[in-house]
């Protein structure tokens, strides 16, 4: 299965070196990617993330559907546009994705979803949405995409149609709004400022062009991944999958524990889980001498092994970062086996860079 | 398109050859390679001294993406490492085939004629 977004011949056209990336053919840099990065951090870069898939959910008890399957408490969103991100569990409290989801109205949620999940989890929703007489609308003639780096939204303004700009400038961040079949999200997955456009397929690619011309700079999805594990995000299928619960995933903070009578999903394993005490974490590991750290590395601590879940070399920081899952009581510092040595890596929260700058 | 100069040796694993006139080989990743690798963070160079035979790992290199072996192409002895690449691994991107060599062997048997020639290697490449 090879998949092609509507952005493909702009990809190929604008010289971007194409990969499969779950099953979709997509562009993993215009050249370098750590170019990419530093135009991101330091200006404004686009991403094509059309393969990430926008589920509406309309009419019927939304909001009692959303407060069963997801970990986060739409309940939190009371005005219109606001955002939040959330996972999805199952019954074992693994979890099945991690999602974006906007209140627009009482009758009108938008999802978005990862590419490589997205058949489960319109399958997971569909199965629910029925209880609550929810409709559930993929949204595949939708573009996707991400304008992110300081002077994103500055740019992105300019490239924008006329009644698009009106609703996108106000945006607080976390925030979106939608204007016809458009939609900006002032959201996105690098750290750094921006917005998520959602448009019409059709009108995508001279879209792309008009956000070139007004100095926004292609970016592949290497620079993506830099970026975000800088961010200290994480991403689903390596730092979270069906088998790790949130609790041990960096990811509690988005569980809403609050109703106690909310019984979402996965919640009495969770409860449970958190109860007898949790007993790994996500930290984010600095390598101190040279080499890269990268996902499956064991991780040698005092308290006991870990592993790491994502690794990479930060061109922001020059050095090699990772997240990793680790015993609880790690302390500051730990070893990491590459290729059969143990080398010296510093422990830290796990989030690298915001807003540009080191954390 | 890939450069591949005519006067150099290949390998299947993307290791380029050169005899100079001190009888050294210099060994480097092709064009090709590092363009299939992307922007170079990071190279383990063997140390000098050390013996392989050919076809052993004995360097890694990697780019942000990931960490690829490098494979001894001929039988004998590390003398010199690229000390350069230590800081500065992109110069293997900017130069794969002169300042971005790897390292210099000195040969332990007559190997390099049995190694690809340019053209070899091109139509290795191109399917």
């Amino acid at each position: 299965m090879t998949n092609k977004t509507v952005l493909f011949e702009k990809h190929v056209e604008y010289n971007g070196k194409i990969v499969d990336f779950a099953g979709w053919q997509m562009p993993v840099n215009y050249g370098s990617q750590i170019d990419e990065h530093h135009q991101v951090r330091n200006d404004a870069g686009m991403f094509d993330v059309s393969h990430m898939v926008i589920i509406d959910l309309k009419g019927g008890d939304i909001k009692g559907l959303l407060q069963k399957i997801l970990a986060n408490d739409v309940a939190k969103l009371t005005e219109s546009g606001k955002a939040l991100y959330s996972c999805m569990l199952n019954p074992e409290g693994g979890v099945i994705d991690d999602l974006i989801v906007y209140y627009m109205s009482d009758d009108w949620y938008r999802v978005v979803v990862n590419a490589g999940t997205a058949e489960k989890d319109i399958a997971w929703i569909s199965k629910y949405a029925a209880d609550f007489g929810v409709s559930v609308n993929v949204r595949d003639d939708l573009a996707m995409i991400a304008v992110q780096g300081p002077k994103a939204r500055e740019k992105a303004l300019e490239a924008l149609p006329v009644d698009v700009v009106e609703a996108a400038t106000p945006l607080k961040r976390f925030y979106g709004a939608d204007c016809g079949e458009w939609f900006v999200g002032r959201t996105g997955y690098t750290g750094e400022d921006g917005f998520e456009i959602m448009l019409p397929s059709s009108e995508a690619p001279a879209f792309w062009d008009r956000l070139a011309e007004a100095g926004v700079k292609p970016c592949g999805l290497g620079a993506r991944d830099t970026l975000r594990l800088e961010a200290g995000m994480n991403l689903y299928g390596t730092d979270m999958t069906e088998e790790t619960s949130p609790l041990i995933s960096g990811l509690g903070w988005t569980i809403a524990w609050q109703p106690e009578e909310r019984d979402f999903i996965g919640r009495s394993v969770i409860a449970k889980e958190k109860a007898d005490g949790v007993k790994q974490k996500i930290v984010g590991l600095i390598l101190e001498g040279r080499g890269v750290l990268r996902g499956h590395q064991k991780v040698v601590t005092a308290a006991g092994d870990g592993e790491i879940t994502s690794g990479t070399f930060s061109p922001s920081l020059q050095k090699s970062i990772a997240l990793a899952r680790v015993p609880v009581d790690i302390g500051d510092s730990c070893e990491v086996d590459i290729r059969g040595k143990l080398l010296k890596a510093a422990v830290v929260k796990p989030v690298f860079v915001r807003d540009g700058k080191p954390v | 398109m890939s450069e591949v100069p005519s006067e150099l040796k290949y390998t299947e694993s993307h290791e380029w050859l050169r005899l100079e006139d001190d009888g050294l080989v210099t060994v480097g990743v092709t064009d090709h390679a590092q363009a299939l690798l992307g922007d170079l963070v990071f190279v383990e160079l063997p140390e000098a001294g050390t013996e392989f035979v050919a076809g052993d790992e004995c360097c890694v290199v990697e780019s942000v993406k990931a960490a690829s072996d490098v494979y001894m192409p001929i039988s004998g002895e590390i003398v010199e490492i690229n000390e350069a690449l230590a800081d500065e691994p992109e110069i293997i991107n900017s130069s794969p085939y002169d300042s971005g060599w790897l390292f210099k062997v000195k040969p332990s048997a007559n190997e390099l004629a049995d190694l690809m020639d340019a053209d070899a290697y091109q139509a290795e490449i191109d399917e």
